[in-house]
């Protein structure tokens, strides 16, 4: 009896895991079979928070809590203009005629077809289990665990410790940053109140 | 986690582990919300000249919460017909789950946090942001025009308090090098130094962080769209916001979130600036070096202290509401987005620059005459195989940023 509970609990990790991997790719799913603009926004949530959940038991926390805070906080801006461009007739169903889902599910397993098949070629990624041909990003000892943002951070501003004589990942943190800059500064251009053009009447007068 | 814990044979400890942190977390997040909602009602009664709650368990009413929360699972479980009934169904769960989640990164004493985790403040943060999904879900659902006007007030308003409330929490990280919560604390705690309490460590006394504790505790009663704030709830122009068409438990699990999230961003004030745990008289740290049992005593009194720190702020909140009136949307637009952001802004540019002054001028972080910062505690749960190799850059770093 003790064992099986054992056997049971010790199966916590994969069993989170399934859970997770099948509520992404529910909510996925019901983003594309929903025909209500708000519940498609609420399917979305669902699969990008269980791919967060996903990052948590890998030990990625920077990433995961990264993607709550921007795509799932992003999604909530979606919702918004969702209501704010839907909200006068919310019981209008978005409806595709069936040529198109057969196109658009066609055009899904396909591009499903062709990441599985990449993923399944990059020999350095299924490699692991032998050391002959282990890849060049294989680390001794299986993945991190426990707190791995420090040496996140460090090789951010471009410190490997890690990896000595390995180069950090600076310049392209940089250009993100200068990039995101630069989207930030249109966006405030594009959103500012415009200056009126004073009319030739008003110069006159 | 403890060595032994991660033999082969104790694989399952971490689900049992996770199932007391949770519940240990559950009791921590429903109790004192409940005490809350007994003290607005006391606290408002008697701004307003009034007695409160006074004959439901003995003179003070203290049973009040109690008996709210009997009454209202009796109540029947109403959905408007032409609402979107699972949407209207889910959204309090959400709301609720959001700001319990929060509670799993606050750490309640010296390394009593659920998940002790190097991106805490960052978590915690995400986790409270999530709070408002369930708000503009309510508020959509209903179906109804006030709960619509209510929650897009509410998503206008977080979007743009987030950003002052971020930058500000962003001061104290930035003069203390860490995100762990735990560690903040630490950093923060001390000694009693040249005839002065250990207090004047916590980042409240610093000269940029005391102002960036104000910015941020206006953007934190915003973001809890507590009053002058309340406008996703407005009653006297908006019926009661999103909340119009709900009642009974759905309605009072809004409220539970709102008192718990309160108590939330008041205990992230109390550790990045007030000090956590350290009770600013050398109390526990005299307590931690009492040898055996000490420790735990230590953690208890720093639970208790940091319960109470708290706990002033959450009062502080209430005390607001009852005392200022409600601003209108423009008004409350143009606080965020005119003051609080430059304010926030401005703070951090002078945290970041303000050290390297000093230094350059005194050869010191501080102007106190006592030493920078309490001492750093290294983490045996922080990643040792990746360090392996690296303490000498680690340690020329961790003397460079302290």
């Amino acid at each position: 009896m003790w064992d099986w509970i054992e056997s049971a609990f010790s199966l916590w990790e994969s069993g989170l895991f399934w859970l997770f991997a099948v509520v992404a790719c529910g909510g996925a799913v019901s983003v594309v079979i929903s025909q209500n603009v708000v519940r498609m926004a609420l399917g979305l949530i669902v699969s990008l928070s269980s791919v967060s959940a996903l990052f948590f038991m890998m030990s990625a926390d920077f990433v995961g809590a990264t993607q709550l805070m921007v795509y799932v906080g992003g999604t909530i801006v979606l919702v918004i203009f969702g209501v704010m461009l839907t909200s006068s007739s919310k019981l209008v169903k978005i409806k595709a005629s069936p040529a198109d889902g057969a196109l658009a599910a066609g055009i899904g397993v396909l591009f499903l077809a062709t990441i599985a098949f990449t993923v399944g070629s990059v020999e350095s990624w299924k490699a692991s289990a032998n050391p002959e041909t282990r890849g060049y990003n294989y680390v001794e000892g299986g993945p991190a665990t426990g707190n791995t943002l420090r040496p996140l951070a460090m090789s951010f501003v471009g410190l490997r410790p890690d990896a000595p004589g390995r180069s950090g990942y600076l310049l392209p943190f940089e250009i993100v940053s200068v990039h995101l800059l630069v989207v930030l500064v249109g966006a405030a251009y594009l959103a500012r109140a415009k200056r009126r053009v004073p009319t030739d009447s008003q110069q006159q007068s | 986690m403890h060595p032994l814990l991660a033999a082969p044979e104790f694989e399952w400890a971490p689900l049992l582990l996770g199932v007391l942190h949770v519940a240990l977390v559950g009791a921590f997040f429903g109790l004192p919300a409940g005490i809350f909602i007994w003290a607005e009602r006391k606290v408002s009664a008697r701004i307003q000249d009034r007695l409160g709650p006074t004959r439901t368990g003995g003179r003070f009413g203290w049973l009040q919460s109690a008996a709210d929360g009997a009454k209202l699972i009796q109540k029947e479980d109403l959905a408007p017909k032409a609402a979107d009934q699972f949407l209207f169904k889910l959204a309090p769960y959400i709301v609720v789950v959001a700001s319990f989640s929060a509670f799993m990164f606050l750490p309640f004493a010296d390394g009593w946090a659920a998940v002790d985790s190097d991106v805490g403040l960052f978590m915690m943060l995400a986790m409270l942001s999530l709070e408002v999904i369930g708000v503009i879900l309510a508020g959509w659902s209903s179906a109804s025009k006030w709960a619509l006007f209510g929650a897009i007030r509410e998503a206008a308003q977080m979007v743009s308090y987030e950003i002052p409330m971020a930058i500000c929490s962003l001061v104290p990280i930035v003069l203390l090098g860490t995100l762990n919560l735990n560690e903040i604390v630490q950093i923060q705690a001390g000694d009693w130094q040249g005839g002065f309490p250990p207090m004047f460590n916590w980042m409240i006394f610093h000269p940029v962080a005391g102002p960036a504790f104000i910015c941020y505790f206006v953007c934190a009663t915003a973001s809890c769209k507590r009053a002058p704030f309340d406008l996703a709830e407005a009653e006297s122009e908006l019926v009661a916001g999103f909340l119009t068409e709900y009642s009974g438990m759905r309605w009072s699990f809004f409220f539970l979130a709102e008192y718990a999230s309160m108590y939330a961003v008041s205990g992230i004030a109390a550790i990045l600036f007030l000090g956590g745990w350290d009770d600013g008289l050398g109390i526990h740290s005299w307590l931690k070096n009492l040898g055996w049992g000490g420790a735990l005593a230590a953690n208890l009194f720093g639970a208790v202290v940091l319960m109470k720190k708290a706990s002033v702020l959450v009062f502080l909140q209430i005390w607001v509401r009852w005392t200022l009136p409600r601003l209108r949307i423009d008004q409350v637009m143009t606080t965020c987005l005119k003051y609080l952001i430059p304010i926030a802004c401005t703070l951090f540019l002078a945290a970041v620059v303000y050290p390297l002054i000093l230094v350059s001028a005194t050869g010191r972080p501080m102007i106190l005459p006592l030493e920078a910062t309490g001492e750093r505690v290294g983490h045996p749960s922080a990643n040792d195989r990746i360090w392996h190799g690296a303490e000498a850059e680690t340690a020329s770093l961790s003397e460079g940023d302290e």
